[in-house]
């Protein structure tokens, strides 16, 4: 069971009371971009085995977003945070690196 | 204007814990700027409580104040004094961006009372309610089996349960089937 702490409210969710909301830090390019980065923002996604950033929704809760930085093959947490930022905060990524030296996800590293 | 009628029309399931639907009670939704003191001063002017802080509800008699999420609070008061509260919190928030509702009869209120009234609802919500976790005056929105449900607790022995009118029926029943079943001894207490 996957338990997740929900920087909105601050309560330790289970995940039964969030509903996943998809892959985290998609980038949506604006007018006069090309079709194969549209393509990208639509349909191209992330299938790790490992290190995973997701959007996950509060939904029983406080009703938030945010989002969280997991291990898609141990169900490991190594943290969650604002849905308001554009690449993971660095305590984040340094969780990350303690646990997964060498980590790789998208442009994040 | 019509009669109104609360969901269970205070419906009792009696026993060691005892399931008691309230009946009438003044429920409004505030959502705004939590920070606000505008606000702030008009929730303590209508329900005579401070804001709560994160996580925590603070309820005497009728009147209360539950903290919702970031930007919401629940605002509880007597149900006849309902459209007095919310003509003030209008009147005093004026021109802020904000936005409150009376939600009164949208919403059913369950008092769980009892000895383990804590293995009820633990029994149903999945919620760390061990009593180090747990405390008197804190609040939690969840879910209890399969309905959105939220509830804190008012002392050691009572908690005060808030669900959609539509699903008392079926937390009611949630609840007196919990009790009824009896405590499951896993707190230390017991």
């Amino acid at each position: 069971m996957l338990t997740l702490h929900c920087p909105c409210c601050g309560v330790n969710a289970d995940e039964t009371d969030l509903h996943a909301g998809g892959e985290a830090h998609l980038k949506r390019y604006g007018p006069g971009s090309s079709d194969a980065q549209f393509e990208e923002y639509l349909f191209m996604r992330e299938n790790p085995k490992g290190v995973h950033f997701e959007r996950w929704r509060h939904v029983y809760g406080c009703g938030k977003w945010f989002l969280a930085a997991r291990c898609t093959n141990t169900l490991e947490v190594f943290g969650t945070y604002s849905a308001q930022t554009l690449e993971p905060p660095q305590d984040i990524k340094d969780a990350i690196s303690a646990k997964r030296p060498g980590w790789v996800w998208r442009e994040f590293k | 204007m019509s009669n109104a009628v609360s969901a269970l029309q205070a419906r009792v399931a009696p026993g060691e814990v005892t399931i008691r639907e309230d009946g009438l009670r003044g429920m409004i939704i505030l959502r705004g700027d939590l920070g606000s003191k505008k606000l702030r001063n008009v929730c303590k002017a209508v329900t005579g409580v401070a804001v709560s802080a994160q996580g925590q509800a603070d309820v005497t008699g009728d009147n209360g104040l539950c903290w919702m999420s970031p930007d919401e609070l629940l605002v509880l008061v007597p149900y006849a004094e309902v459209a007095q509260a919310l003509a003030a919190i209008d009147k005093a928030l004026s021109g802020e961006h904000y936005l409150a509702e009376n939600v009164s009869d949208a919403r059913a209120l369950i008092h769980v009372e009892g000895v383990f009234a804590r293995e009820v609802i633990a029994k149903l919500a999945p919620v760390d309610l061990h009593p180090d976790s747990f405390k008197p005056g804190d609040f939690r929105r969840t879910r209890l089996a399969q309905a959105a449900a939220a509830f804190w607790m008012r002392d050691e022995d009572t908690f005060e349960v808030i669900c959609f009118r539509s699903v008392a029926e079926y937390v009611f029943g949630l609840l007196a089937q919990s009790a009824e079943e009896g405590p499951v001894g896993y707190f230390a207490k017991l």
